[in-house]
């Protein structure tokens, strides 16, 4: 057997794991490390400007590809700046392996140079944390961390390594584990049968059906049987902010997204249906509006490899535990069975009133058609996201940051293939889209990627355009320019009277222009409404340049649908300005 | 409604901060804890009693469930059982109060664990609803100090919570 130090181990983990990246940022305590992953120079690593960023960009593969990112950050600073992207990761549920340095063990709690208890730090937002103690448990441990990120609900797993059992003058064998077994940990591997038939029952029982489903479907790979199971019954499915994509976009069964920016059909159907089949969704806050109106003569199928995301907001009449994929294909048979018992079920009559009710609402209150700004003369946010569209083919991948811009991008790119949207949904987190771009990227090369963002989030990573010149990620950065933290002052404008408490930068941003052309980039601004679609065909005919297009939108645009609130319902919206439901 | 929860765990570094965690973190409250090693030393028992609505103890086990660490955990209270919880206790034990104090003490079958000149440490054992109406039982005489285990508790009859 080969002996190795606790270093080479580590590197050589990762190489026999199939890592493809690794996004870091070297220091003192995982110098080891890194002088063993260059010796082998195995596994590429991307040195990003920020650990933060590490984080996102492997998010941003991880989202991309399905498969863990990877990161390995210093004790202290570069741990703690890691947190934000932790976070991000466990909101969303997405793998990921995070390796932290640590101080050497006799230091630790010492208060010793650039120590922090990042085990301590990070427990609350990631699944499952580790401080190796002995060099010896490092493969094993690393195998754990991958293993339980990826399984079950995926999520970011913390491996803490103290800088002493990384030394190169001590070796010991190694040996990498096929696979592990946990005791304390089996995540569900199929549902429960008799709760599926029911729940089958049930939904051929629906008169007013809708399929909600979220980012847990496209995490579990179930977008197919989603849409065949949709399809079969000729059901309206919505997504969240997160499942966009796992349903196609551009088909006529799918009524946009739902929640608080949602779409008023998707909103409206929730509503007033009479069973909701929930697929990988949480009933987050800002889907549900007030829990105690939430669709009142609505049953509920909620369908969770997590038992703990089942009845945490809302009751479910039938909860099903198990992987979207098993409990799908078991789900689409036993409708079927009962199809071929009775030709008649689903009631076809009642299925045909709901989709009539359906196309009534889509027609009168559809998105946004540009009929109320006939008289801008701005280019408006939508018009740049339908432009992007286009010169993507509907087929890019779009990465966003948070605000006003991530909502236009999820309501009008209509997303048609899971993964291609990506975003941070729970956590929020600005700064996540630069980043999050160079990873994916990085993962598929070849492919459009889009960062669609605003000036407030794109200064919160702007250090990241020097990574994209080094490792060469020509992806493009759409910036939807209107000098304002735009959903703050939305807020404002609606709640506070228009009082700008910090939503303007007051003349102070930096000409993005000369900026990205001194990381080497190329800058196109667009003013006009008639340069826009130019503008982006270029951007995107620039297959080897970062290119960011800087797109002068009108200001005082907000974002509709919106959710009244508090104590609305899912049908309580704003629709412009001036009009409600 | 109050509950007892009785978790097996591994016996790692980092184990116990993630089930007390849970509960700072999503809001629930821990009215007493307990923890130790069990016979096979790579386990530890924690027993945390707690309160809340059904939906809010779902939610709790539902979570614990969910901690890497936990490997099994039952609620107690959902059947027959039988709790314990220890406390020691330090009064003043002069003039009248002094035969008082152990009166008091024999009707609860406690027993009076170390004794010095003006003051008695008394051992008591039981629900702690028994410990709570001993302290109030103890009526006008000083309490100096009170310590208490916190609840520790088994299932009755032929269930055990093992591998």
């Amino acid at each position: 057997m080969e002996l190795l130090s606790g270093g080479e181990m580590i590197a050589r983990a990762l190489e026999d794991e199939g890592v493809e990246y690794i996004f870091g940022y070297p220091g003192g305590a995982v110098l080891h490390i890194y002088d063993a992953l260059f010796k082998s120079n195995k596994v590429p690593h991307i040195l990003v400007r920020h650990e933060q960023a590490a984080t996102h960009a492997a998010d941003g593969y991880a989202r991309a590809t399905g498969k863990p990112g990877v990161v390995l950050v210093t004790s202290g600073p570069g741990a703690t700046n890691a947190v934000t992207g932790i976070a991000t990761a466990y909101m969303d549920s997405i793998p990921m392996v995070v390796l932290s340095g640590q101080v050497q063990s006799h230091l630790i709690g010492e208060d010793a140079f650039q120590e922090t208890d990042m085990v301590g730090i990070s427990r609350p937002i990631v699944k499952h944390s580790f401080q190796v103690r002995k060099a010896e448990d490092l493969p094993a441990t690393i195998k754990k961390a991958f293993h339980i990120a990826a399984s079950g609900r995926p999520g970011p797993v913390v491996v803490d390594i103290p800088k002493d059992i990384t030394r190169p003058d001590e070796k010991f064998e190694y040996h990498y584990p096929e696979s592990v077994k946990i005791r304390s940990y089996s995540p569900a591997q199929r549902g429960h049968t008799g709760q599926i038939k029911k729940a089958a029952r049930m939904l051929l029982g629906a008169k007013r059906p809708v399929i909600y489903a979220g980012g847990g479907v496209i995490q579990g790979e179930g977008s197919d049987l989603l849409v065949e199971l949709a399809q079969q019954l000729n059901y309206p499915v919505t997504n969240t902010l997160m499942g966009l994509g796992a349903y196609p976009g551009s088909d006529r069964q799918f009524l946009g997204m739902l929640g608080m920016h949602g779409f008023y059909e998707a909103n409206m159907a929730m509503h007033h249906s009479d069973v909701i089949l929930a697929v990988g969704a949480r009933f987050d806050d800002r889907v549900t509006n007030t829990v105690s109106k939430f669709c009142p003569g609505a049953k509920i199928v909620h369908i969770d490899v997590d038992p703990a995301s089942i009845s945490k907001t809302v009751a479910a009449d039938i909860p099903i535990v198990g992987p979207v994929t098993s409990v799908l294909r078991e789900l689409i048979d036993q409708v079927s069975a009962h199809q071929e018992k009775d030709a008649e079920l689903p009631d076809a009559a009642a299925l045909g009133r709901w989709w009539d009710q359906i196309e009534e609402w889509r027609a009168s209150h559809g998105l946004w058609t540009g009929r109320r700004y006939a008289e801008s003369e701005s280019i408006m946010p939508q018009q740049v996201i339908e432009s992007l569209y286009r010169a993507t083919n509907g087929d890019a991948y779009v990465t966003s940051d948070v605000g006003q811009h991530q909502m236009f991008a999820a309501q009008y790119y209509k997303f048609d293939k899971p993964r291609r949207w990506i975003n941070s949904g729970g956590l929020g987190t600005m700064g996540f889209g630069l980043p999050a771009a160079m990873g994916v990227k990085l993962a598929f090369p070849d492919i459009d990627v889009a960062c669609v963002t605003g000036e407030g989030s794109i200064q919160m990573n702007i250090q990241e355009l020097s990574t994209c010149t080094q490792y060469n990620t020509p992806f493009k950065i759409i910036n939807l320019r209107n000098n304002y933290l735009g959903m703050v002052k939305q807020w404002q404008d609606m709640q506070y009277e228009g009082r700008y408490a910090m939503s303007t930068y007051e003349d102070s941003l930096p000409d993005f222009m000369k900026l990205v052309e001194s990381f080497g980039h190329v800058g196109i601004e667009v003013r006009k409404l008639e340069d826009l679609d130019a503008a982006m065909e270029e951007a995107f005919a620039m297959k080897d340049k970062l290119v960011f297009v800087d797109v002068f939108i009108d200001p005082m645009e907000h974002v509709y649908p919106m959710h009244i609130a508090p104590n609305g319902s899912m049908k309580d919206m704003w629709l412009s300005k001036n009009e409600r439901t | 409604m109050r509950r007892i929860i009785s978790i097996l765990m591994e016996n790692e570094p980092g184990a116990l901060s993630r089930v007390v965690g849970l509960f700072s973190q999503r809001g629930y409250n821990i009215e007493t804890l307990n923890v130790a090693a069990t016979e096979d030393p790579t386990l530890s028992r924690l027993t945390l009693t707690t309160a809340g609505d059904d939906k809010t103890i779902e939610q709790i086990t539902k979570h614990l469930n969910k901690i890497v660490d936990v490997v099994k955990l039952v609620d107690l209270t959902e059947g027959a059982h039988i709790e314990r919880d220890l406390m020691l206790i330090k009064v003043r034990a002069q003039g009248v109060a002094r035969d008082e104090v152990k009166r008091t003490t024999d009707i609860f079958r406690g027993q009076i664990v170390d004794v010095g000149p003006n003051v008695y440490t008394i051992q008591l054992t039981g629900t702690s609803d028994k410990l709570d109406s001993f302290v109030a039982a103890m009526g006008d005489a000083t309490i100096l100090e009170v310590v208490r285990s916190g609840v520790a508790g088994i299932a009755r009859g032929e269930k055990v919570l093992s591998l």
